[in-house]
């Protein structure tokens, strides 16, 4: 790892930006990004970095403080290589994601695969700060980088037909020691109805705290979709299709009657064994409520005018 | 004279075997929390609750291990460090629930929503109202003033390991597989204490490891601890 410039592992413009970064932040916050820094989080995945600066910001737009790098980066649930959460960074260590394509295709009038390089160059990148509740009820507050899905999906142009966009991880057993376990039905799948695609607030996400996406959490390129439950973020994508049938998920698979397809943040839907009134933010001591929709109710409730949320849970 | 020294000999060091063991998933807790390890640095409450409640399981099993290897096997030690391993059992489970009401900031109505809301902690919180009197009754003193009520309640620790399982199988996310090795080792174990079953084990055991006299090994009976060593 010494004998790899640094100018080599991050452009120059984001070095400095960085700098700037540290500053706004101070030292406490400071420390964190310096251990991000590190050699492992960021050169080992081979991503390419996104092309924006941290905005400085401290906390999420309720005044939640953001979670710790490490916290993030040390405590994952991405089931392709371990179900323990602090065992995912060390096996996910040196996930070769450099080069990567996505393919977008389907129901829509251009099909086409991208280099996941070509799409942050393509799309503005940019520093979305979210809330992310999982189902287990513990939560995060998340500098992501990316650009919206739903400039994808324009760019893609879904056919009248198209109702539905589903997302595929990789599959690949042998550099994903996880998915040699047989009990999921790997690749991990995913959905969304189109609406919900589009909306604004669903990230295609490519980097972290100003720096690219770390393999445990997802790269080179992820889904968040901050209103629902954590495992809908898809992680490690590789194709998306636009259908006309409601998309299976993993998790569906795996229990129909507990995970749903909308799996929509909500404290009054409990999953079928445990509650989802409140959860522990990673870093506090004390219980906080759950939010409806996670907090985000004025963008996103109305896609679900009318519906019964307990049945489409 | 010879026999008995030997045996006292072993059985202390089985005991500090057992007492060690036991106190270790502690003491690596106490260490992954000085040291802000893994899991323990990020969401330590949640760690411990499964460690506590894991670490809790293994010693009831282990504890429910003791009389079938004295009444089968003719290993008489073992009756020895069934009170030690049921008691460091139910620490663990107090360690558990402790932690567990932290959880909920020792706020009675989340406390009780908790509960009754979610059927995992429900039968958990049963196993632990079932573990509490037995722990509380599992001195000798205890065990001499009830007697034969003694066995009769200390039987309870069945029902109890049965609602552990269910908690276990009901807490996880997808996969039962783990929880459901955990209810086949306690089945085994159950099974085994069926008289017809037992004698036959014992019977082949004694086939397979002879004794001297090719008499089958009896289970030890004098101790207040073994009387319930048939259960």
């Amino acid at each position: 790892m010494d004998t790899i410039p640094s100018s080599e592992i991050t452009p120059a413009h984001m070095y400095f930006s960085r700098r700037k970064f540290l500053a706004a932040m101070g030292m406490g916050a400071g420390a964190a990004v310096l251990a991000a820094c590190s050699p492992g989080a960021a050169a080992t995945s081979g991503t390419p970095g996104p092309v924006v600066a941290p905005s400085g910001a401290k906390t999420d737009e309720l005044g939640a403080a953001l979670t710790p790098y490490d916290d993030i980066t040390t405590y994952n649930n991405y089931y392709e290589f371990s179900v323990t959460k602090d065992g995912v960074a060390p096996l996910a260590k040196g996930f070769v994601t450099n080069p990567w394509t996505i393919t977008v295709g389907g129901m829509v009038n251009n099909p086409k695969t991208y280099a996941v390089e070509d799409l942050i160059k393509k799309f503005t990148q940019q520093e979305r700060i979210y809330r992310l509740r999982c189902v287990e009820a513990w939560s995060m507050v998340i500098p992501w980088q990316g650009f919206p899905l739903a400039q994808l999906l324009k760019e893609a142009d879904p056919t009248s037909a198209a109702k539905f966009v589903r997302f595929e991880s990789i599959y690949a057993p042998d550099r994903m020691v996880g998915q040699k376990d047989n009990f999921y039905s790997w690749p991990y799948i995913e959905g969304l109805r189109l609406d919900e695609a589009m909306n604004d607030l669903a990230l295609m996400v490519t980097g972290l705290y100003g720096m690219p996406l770390p393999p445990q959490d997802g790269a080179p390129i992820r889904l968040v979709v901050p209103w629902k439950y954590g495992f809908k973020g898809i992680k490690a994508i590789v194709k998306i299709d636009l259908v006309d049938v409601q998309p299976t998920s993993l998790w569906m698979t795996a229990a129909p009657d507990e995970y749903g397809f909308y799996a929509n943040v909500n404290p009054d839907v409990p999953h079928p064994r445990w509650s989802q009134a409140t959860e522990r933010r990673i870093g506090e001591i004390t219980r906080r409520k759950t939010l409806l929709f996670n907090g985000y109710g004025e963008q996103v409730a109305s896609l679900y005018e009318g519906m019964d949320l307990r049945a489409n849970y | 004279m010879a026999r008995l020294h030997r045996s006292r000999f072993h059985f202390t060091w089985l005991q500090i075997v057992t007492h060690l063991g036991s106190l270790a998933p502690l003491g690596v807790m106490i260490w992954d929390g000085v040291h802000g390890n893994g899991n323990m640095a990020v969401n330590p409450i949640q760690e411990l609750t499964f460690r506590t409640g894991k670490t809790a399981l293994v010693l009831l099993c282990l504890s429910l291990c003791c009389t079938p290897l004295n009444s089968i096997f003719g290993f008489h030690q073992a009756i020895k460090l069934r009170r030690p391993l049921g008691v460091y059992a139910f620490l663990y489970v107090l360690g558990h629930f402790s932690i567990f009401l932290f959880d909920y900031n020792f706020d009675p109505s989340m406390l009780y929503d908790a509960i009754f809301n979610q059927r995992y902690v429900l039968v958990g919180f049963a196993a632990f109202l079932i573990l509490l009197p037995l722990a509380v009754t599992s001195t000798k003193g205890w065990q001499k003033r009830l007697g034969k009520n003694w066995i009769k309640l200390h039987r309870w620790v069945y029902l109890a390991a049965v609602l552990v399982i269910i908690h276990f199988v009901w807490l996880v996310k997808a996969d039962v597989r783990q929880p459901l090795e955990f209810g086949a080792g306690l089945l085994a174990l159950f099974i085994v204490r069926i008289p017809a079953v037992k004698r036959a084990l014992r019977a082949a055991a004694q086939m397979l490891v002879p004794r001297r006299g090719g008499r089958p090994p009896e289970p030890r009976r004098s101790t207040p601890e073994a009387i319930t060593s048939h259960d």
